[in-house]
């Protein structure tokens, strides 16, 4: 028997959340990836994530492709469904069940060769189709579950652990997310929680599709002197560009935000991102601008971080559609079947 | 020789026709109106659509065969030939039958070494008419098909009110239009009263055989299916030839599932990048608890073929429309074939088998859709509609398609908020009624009903496993669920006949041709019984029926006898009791070559003789 079941760990210091719930309610089985692996530090900041958001678990759906990345939807929120599906098809998947039941919570879990090797097509089109997801795209810069090749975002010269470096042109999804317009483009690193939680907490409360580009390195296979996707890489040459807080619908907003500034975005359901600090010229809901800002950090060897880009517009995919309020699973064969007078008056229109 | 048929000489409401025209010059419009015409005359009838994979320049035909007798397969001679594409005269000439006619446009003369004495020749100067009557070069070559419609109409005695009706019906919203239209009608109806002797012994006469039917393709009643099969969410990339099924689910949508105030629409149509795309916002559509599917063709189960697998093993409903097309790669995109049966019962790699269903026409097409939904969502598990171009994509004559109110969907084994919260624990890939099916739960529902999704190796319960007997359990429940489908899928259609030995063997759309050949072969002094197979996998029946024959006649469309391949695989009847007739070059088959090859196997040589398939013979003979 392989299920391991989990130790009961309590969390000093947390209480219930708004549904009475703990931490340990939003938890999984326990993971099954290497120690140290940076995904399982962004496992426990989606774990804090849904926790301090007090979603019901069972309202939310956990999707992945395949990939060390992707098994992690099963080390948090047992008590959601999750779908763990083929290699890169993940946004095709997540796209279905949203159609289905768009009142769910959707997460994908990706890695940077599900999303940006295999899986390149699908994430560009769950873009444009604007799903309702928080996209969390684990970047370790290696397939980590095949051993350690080089994936499509390796930056040249990047060293393999053999030392072999990479010549080709990386595929930078934070560039791609910008200029295919997602309505939400951030990146964190996985080893600054601080900065990981509230980014995650506004992608999950996001309406229309939120990008997260997590730098999570592999230390298996790419986490050596060399690589650009290791730690000590990503904390030397890290720059957080705009620095967000999240504060939730329900909270006070006591904080001394400038009232007219950009430095707070209100986001569709009432809740608040809140810009720490913000470039001065630097307008974050505005896209050109962040990607300018984005790819001149970047040319001078910056790993740029924050949340980029937010268009609080809070529509999505069934906006467009036009899809009635009750998600269509739950449409009753009475509300969906013409029935036998349509029928029989169709049939004369062919004749 | 040619078929004794010709010989009758009551040839009215017995013959076939065609047209043959430059695609892209609108000819459509008039060959559907031509079809409509007879059909509203009460009298039985088919048209075949072959056209080229090209929108403007190259040629394509429309085949009418009017059969009082309600024969509707296609015929690979024709009595009368309307030949509008100067490109195709040699071989339009050459198809006709001895003693038949050619309609042509003699604006220009015919050049002479194309003509044959053993035809009628009838040429009305259709080009001509219309450049004196009309104005502006696309008027003109459209007027030219009207007007062929009306010489048409004398030459076979068509009502010409039947036809006034209709063209005032089409162009009601437009009626600047039905002016020229009616004079078109009249210039071509003219020309042929004053010149030639009308009507031609084939004929037609007012019967009233059509009164309960519709004329439709079977991509539109498939659709028909999904929409009142509840289907709410549709994912699909245009491909030849399903691509006008997901257009009428759309029409039909907009029609049915959008609230007139609001605008609200209860369904969700997802052009997705391809077809893998579309295959997984299916089968996520179906994790979700959604009635989904997603028309393709060939090129897309061959992509698909991983999700399927996916689907299969995680077991999430999920809708599969085949409508078949020459393969294999891309092969010849607008004609027919049965070349997808082996793949889709075995799609995806590891073991894996699928659930389909095999409509032999519109009608079917329609029920087996609303039937592909149950199927789906009670064995938890892709179904395929498996049709072809032939039946999707061609107008035939059905008995209108009626609806039962009291249908009530099979939803499957669900379990629901309420009786989550009742059980101890929900472990998903159980078998707690031992019939192989266990019970799934949706995601959002309740969170006792939560589990992990995966195609990797699972338990019973559903959690990952690497164990060689938790893996096994679960994949010899899964063989026991799929194989338990056969009694549920439609059963085979048989038809036994009086003193018959052996059998003829089909599936899908041979039907019409093969139903026919059994017909002649009576008249011929041989009778012999018919099997349809109409689901897989397959019902006891299949075998049984094998069995009670010494030689099965198995015919299909495609080079490889792929369903004969199946039978003898999945039912392990003698192979020897199964002979093969394919005929697999893109044109709908006929009851004429069917009945010569099973002649020839029997070494026969019967009054009506072999005649073969349209496409095999040599290019541009001339008879
Ligand atoms: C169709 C298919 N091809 C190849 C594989 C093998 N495979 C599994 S995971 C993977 C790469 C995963 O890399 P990434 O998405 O970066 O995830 P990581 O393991 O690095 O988190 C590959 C190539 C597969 N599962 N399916
Ligand atoms: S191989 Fe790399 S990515 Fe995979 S679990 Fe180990 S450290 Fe993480
Ligand atoms: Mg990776």
């Amino acid at each position: 028997m392989t299920y391991i079941a989990k130790p009961a760990v309590r969390h000093p210091g947390l209480g219930a959340n708004d549904l009475g719930l703990h931490m340990r309610d939003y938890e999984g089985t326990i993971s099954t990836l290497c120690a140290g692996c940076g995904h399982d530090s962004v496992t426990a900041a989606v774990i804090q994530a849904f926790y301090e958001l007090s979603i019901p678990p069972h309202r939310i759906a956990k999707m992945s492709g395949i990939g060390c990345s992707a098994k992690t939807p099963a080390y948090f929120v047992n008590e959601a469904h999750g779908f763990n599906g083929v290699h890169g098809r993940m946004p095709a998947l997540a796209t279905g069940a949203n159609a289905a039941n768009k009142d769910l919570h959707y997460i994908g879990i990706s890695g940077d060769g599900d999303s940006l090797s295999i899986g390149l097509g699908q994430f560009c089109h769950a873009i444009r189709r604007n799903v309702n997801i928080l996209y969390v795209l684990e970047n370790n810069g290696v397939y980590g579950l095949t051993k350690g090749q080089f994936s499509a975002c390796a930056d040249v010269g990047s060293r393999s652990k053999r030392g072999v470096p990479n010549k080709s042109e990386p595929i930078d999804p934070v560039a791609l997310a910008l200029t295919l317009g997602a309505t939400f483009v951030a990146r964190g690193f996985s080893g600054d929680k601080q900065q990981l939680l509230p980014l995650l907490k506004a992608g999950l409360m996001h309406k229309g599709f939120a990008f997260l580009d997590v730098i999570s390195p592999c230390v298996t296979f790419n986490d050596h002197v060399g690589s650009t996707k290791s730690y000590l890489y990503t904390r030397h040459h890290g720059h957080e560009l705009v620095p967000v807080d999240f504060v939730p619908i329900r909270s006070e907003i006591s904080a001394s935000y400038e009232k007219g500034s950009r430095t707070s975005i209100t986001m569709h359901d009432g809740s608040m991102v809140r810009f720490r600090k913000v470039p001065e010229d630097y307008d974050p809901t505005d896209r050109l601008s962040a990607y300018e800002h984005y790819r001149s950090l970047q040319n001078r060897g910056e790993v740029v971080t924050g949340l980029l880009y937010l268009d609080p517009g809070g529509e999505d995919m069934h906006d467009d559609n036009a899809t009635t309020p009750t998600p269509l699973a739950e449409l009753s064969h009475e509300d969906l079947c013409p029935g036998s007078e349509q029928m029989d008056a169709l049939m004369e229109e062919f004749r | 020789m040619s078929d004794p048929r010709l010989e009758k000489t009551d040839r009215t409401n017995d013959f076939a026709f065609k047209i043959g025209t430059v695609n892209g010059t609108g000819s459509a419009s008039a060959n559907g109106l031509i079809m409509q015409a007879i059909f509203r005359m009460g009298i039985p009838c088919t048209g075949k659509n072959v056209f080229p994979s090209n929108f403007q320049g190259l040629p394509t035909w429309y085949e009418i065969r009017v059969s009082h007798e309600g024969y509707s397969a296609r015929t690979p001679e024709f009595d009368l030939i309307v030949a509008m594409n100067p490109a195709t005269y040699e071989r339009d000439i050459a198809e006709v039958r001895p003693g038949g006619y050619l309609l042509h446009d003699s604006s220009w003369p015919m050049a002479k070494e194309f003509l044959r004495d053993d035809i009628t020749f009838l040429g009305v100067p259709l080009g001509e008419m219309c450049v004196r009557e009309f104005k502006g070069a696309r008027v003109r070559i459209l007027m030219k098909n009207i007007a062929y419609a009306g010489a048409l109409a004398a030459l076979l005695s068509m009502d010409l009110d039947v036809i006034r009706g209709m063209i005032q019906e089409k162009f009601a919203a437009k009626p600047k239009l039905i002016g020229s239209n009616y004079k078109a009608i009249e210039l071509g109806y003219d020309y042929a009263m004053e010149h030639f002797d009308c009507p031609l012994p084939i004929r037609l006469q007012t019967m009233d055989a059509t009164s309960d039917h519709v004329l439709m393709d079977g991509n539109t009643s498939a659709a028909l299916g999904c929409v009142f099969a509840g289907a709410t969410v549709g994912a699909w990339y245009p491909i030849t030839p399903s691509t006008s099924l997901m257009d009428a689910f759309k029409r039909f949508c907009e029609r049915f599932r959008k609230d007139p105030e609001t605008g609200e629409r209860s369904f969700f149509i997802a052009q997705a990048e391809d077809e893998l795309a579309a295959a997984g916002v299916v089968i996520g559509a179906g994790w979700a608890g959604a009635r989904a599917f997603t028309p393709t063709s060939g090129p897309g189960v061959s992509l698909m073929s991983e999700f399927i697998g996916l689907a299969y093993y995680a077991e999430i409903p999920a809708v599969f429309v085949d409508v078949q097309r020459v393969g294999p790669s891309t092969g010849m995109p607008t004609r027919t074939q049965q070349g997808d049966i082996a793949a889709v019962a075995y799609a995806s790699h590891g073991d894996t088998k699928h659930i389909a269903l095999f409509p032999a026409n519109p009608e079917e097409s329609f029920q087996m859709a609303v039937e592909a939904f149950d199927l789906a969502e009670r064995f938890q598990s892709p179904v395929f509609l498996v049709q072809d171009l032939d039946i999707g994509m061609n107008d035939w004559m059905i008995p209108k398609l009626r609806w039962d109110d009291s249908f009530v969907p099979d939803r499957g084994k669900v379990l629901g908020a309420a009786e989550l919260e009742k059980i101890q624990k929900f472990y998903r890939y159980m078998d707690v009624d031992g019939d192989g099916i266990p019970y799934r739960s949706l995601p959002g529902v309740h969170p006792k009903g939560a589990y992990f999704t995966r195609g990797s190796g699972h338990t019973s319960r559903g959690t990952y496993t690497e164990d060689a007997d938790e893996y096994t359990e679960v994949m010899d429940r899964l063989s026991r669920k799929i194989d338990s489908a056969a009694s549920e899928v439609p059963a085979p259609a048989v038809r036994m006949r009086e003193g018959a030995t052996m059998s003829l063997v089909t599936i899908g759309s041979c039907d019409e041709a093969v139903r026919e050949a059994t017909d002649i072969l009576e008249r011929q002094g041989l009778p012999v019984n018919y099997m349809r197979v109409r689901g897989f996998p397959f019902d006891t029946l299949v075998r049984e029926f094998l069995d009670a024959h010494e030689l099965n006649i198995v015919v299909e469309q495609n080079r490889d006898a792929q369903l004969r391949r199946l039978l003898v695989n999945e039912t392990e009847v003698d192979p020897a009791r199964l002979h093969s007739v394919l005929d697999y070059g893109g044109f709908p088959m006929s009851a004429a070559f069917v009945a010569g090859e099973v002649n020839e196997h029997l070494g026969r040589a019967p009054e009506e003789t072999k005649v073969r398939p349209a496409a095999e013979r040599p290019e541009g003979a001339v008879a």
